[in-house]
């Protein structure tokens, strides 16, 4: 049985956040069909209103800090990614996308990223498409085809959670266990030093 | 090992007082740095190359001639020189004038340049800053190594015939120093001439620097100049010092919030332990510095960042006083005791003409 790292980026700023419970769901929902499929999976959060600060001083220093550079390793040595947003003024919050403005633009080359997003009106559901996954698709990591949009009234059924909601979970979650599942482990963080090349070719201008 | 300070020439405002001193003001303080720098036993003193507000250095070479005329032992050095907007062939006569004028005191930095509006005021692209780096200093090592040049590359009109003059002082160039904060490929370009390597070291984590020098000591064995232990490192370093630690925050921690560099982000407390800036006693300042040994082994050259940020000339000249006083004599002898026999000092234009002798008789007649 092979053991995935599973990464959840929340960025949800109350306590409770429905950010936060969204990601939950999608995890558990992911580590279910991930056992199915045969595999394990070691979970590890990535909560980024603990991280406010440092991404900030990320911004004027330009590195990170020990805390924040934890949370980089992790999401981009994971392999797969659960990616949620509150949606603030139409889009992805400021904090999610400073995160993924301070990663390096190649670390999440070919990763499994599921996408979620919360809001108070389902008239931003569309903000899945509009705006995360042309961010994904920059950083040429590999989001599922199913994003996983929850309004406030989407928590209101049977059980906390609406019936279709829980439909789209599944459906995304079960999308992200194949993607993670089909492909090998193991990856890490890119190393600046492996690929110089050597003088002989840069002065060839390679 | 060699001591030195070096100034990125910035006209800051001092956040205490809201008093900006002019370019006039800036340009003076710089030659009465450097002067003190060798009143109080440093041994290098560098200058930044900039060609926009709010920097005041543009022109090195006459800066550096006017502080070598009015001292004497003072090693002179850039920090850095753009090799990529510069034309070479200026570089080459430049710096061999500095030479010839200063008696060998002179060294130089290699560097690309922190903004990139530079390059087209200088007709360059900066998508060409890497390759820009590795032709024009090609260059420039054959104007210096050749008396007589033929050249034709990418980014410059050919030579036919050209030598660049004045020769090098006794047939040996300036020392060359490649500064980099984040890109492998200048520490490669470094080891492949084994030239000295100088991580600025004062932006980034200590893990950063440490990284980027274990590369560049195990490409200059590769190359062939010696063992991974014998490259030439310099470090850079930023410190503020009084008796009391306690004053020492109290007095830089506004300059330090308010920075052009990395103000109004991290805290003094953070910033000092996420990377080598030290804010405290003479005393907490050597044992730091001691210990960058630890990650980059023994190196060679070590520059403390001081006038920046809008301090002004008395405290920078303070500063001087503390780091000839207290912190340089006691590294000095730290430093020499650690640095086992096989691992070189600084070249110094002395060392490197005797190199050349021996070198020379070596050759059978």
């Amino acid at each position: 049985m092979t053991t995935r790292t599973l990464a959840v980026v929340s960025a949800g700023l109350s306590t409770p956040s429905s950010t936060r419970l969204l990601a939950d769901r999608l995890t558990a929902a992911t580590v279910a069909a991930l056992r199915e499929r045969g595999d394990d999976a070691t979970v590890e959060l990535v909560e980024l209103r603990a991280h406010a600060r440092d991404l900030a001083d990320n911004l004027v220093t330009g590195f990170a800090n020990e805390p924040l550079r934890a949370a980089i390793d992790t999401v981009t040595g994971a392999d797969g990614l659960i990616a949620v947003t509150p949606v603030f003024s139409a889009s992805y919050s400021g904090l999610f996308k400073t995160f993924f403005d301070v990663l390096d633009k190649d670390s999440l080359t070919g990763t499994p990223v599921l996408l979620g997003a919360t809001a108070g009106t389902a008239r931003h559901s569309l903000v899945i498409e509009h705006a995360m996954r042309p961010l994904f698709a920059y950083l040429r990591a590999i989001p599922a085809p199913t994003g996983v949009f929850a309004a406030s009234e989407d928590w209101a059924g049977a059980g906390g959670v609406d019936a279709e909601l829980a439909r789209r979970i599944e459906r995304a979650a079960g999308e992200l266990a194949d993607l993670v599942a089909g492909r090998p482990s193991t990856k890490r963080p890119a190393d600046p030093f492996a690929d110089v090349p050597s003088f002989e070719e840069l002065l060839r201008g390679a | 090992m060699q001591f030195g300070v070096f100034s990125v020439s910035d006209i800051t405002t001092d956040p205490t007082n809201g008093r900006t001193p002019s370019e006039a003001e800036r340009v003076q303080a710089i030659v009465t740095i450097a002067k003190k720098a060798e009143e109080v036993g440093l041994d290098v003193f560098a200058l930044g190359e900039h060609h926009n507000p709010p920097f005041f250095s543009s022109s090195p070479t006459t800066t550096l001639a006017y502080i070598a005329a009015q001292t004497r032992t003072l090693q002179l050095s850039t920090a850095t020189t753009l090799i990529t907007t510069n034309d070479p062939v200026k570089i080459a006569e430049d710096y061999a004038m500095l030479q010839h004028l200063t008696g060998g005191r002179v060294d130089l930095m290699m560097g690309r340049g922190n903004t990139g509006p530079v390059y087209p005021w200088f007709g360059q692209d900066i998508r060409n800053g890497l390759p820009l780096a590795v032709e024009n200093y090609a260059l420039l090592r054959r104007l210096w190594d050749t008396d007589v040049v033929d050249w034709s590359g990418q980014y410059r009109t050919p030579l036919q015939g050209f030598t660049s003059t004045p020769r090098p002082l006794d047939g040996v160039p300036p020392f060359v120093w490649h500064g980099s904060i984040r890109s492998p490929q200048i520490a490669e370009q470094a080891a492949y001439y084994g030239d000295g390597f100088f991580s600025n070291h004062i932006f980034w984590p200590a893990e950063h620097t440490a990284r980027m020098v274990e590369f560049y000591r195990r490409r200059f064995e590769h190359h062939g100049h010696g063992a991974a232990d014998q490259a030439i490192v310099g470090l850079g370093g930023q410190v503020f010092m009084r008796k009391n630690s306690q004053d020492a925050i109290a007095e830089f921690r506004p300059y330090f919030d308010n920075a052009p560099v990395y103000g109004h982000g991290p805290s003094l407390e953070d910033f000092s332990r996420e990377t080598p800036l030290t804010v405290g006693s003479p005393q907490q300042v050597i044992e730091r510095t001691l210990g960058f040994r630890e990650y980059v082994g023994d190196y060679q050259r070590q520059l403390f960042l001081i006038d920046h940020a809008g301090l002004p000339l008395k405290t920078v000249l303070e500063q001087l006083d503390i780091l000839g006083e207290e912190v340089v004599p006691v590294l000095r002898r730290e430093f020499a005791a650690l640095k086992p026999a096989h691992v070189p000092d600084a070249p110094t234009h002395a060392s490197r003409v005797a190199a050349r002798r021996a070198s020379l008789e070596e050759v059978p007649a």
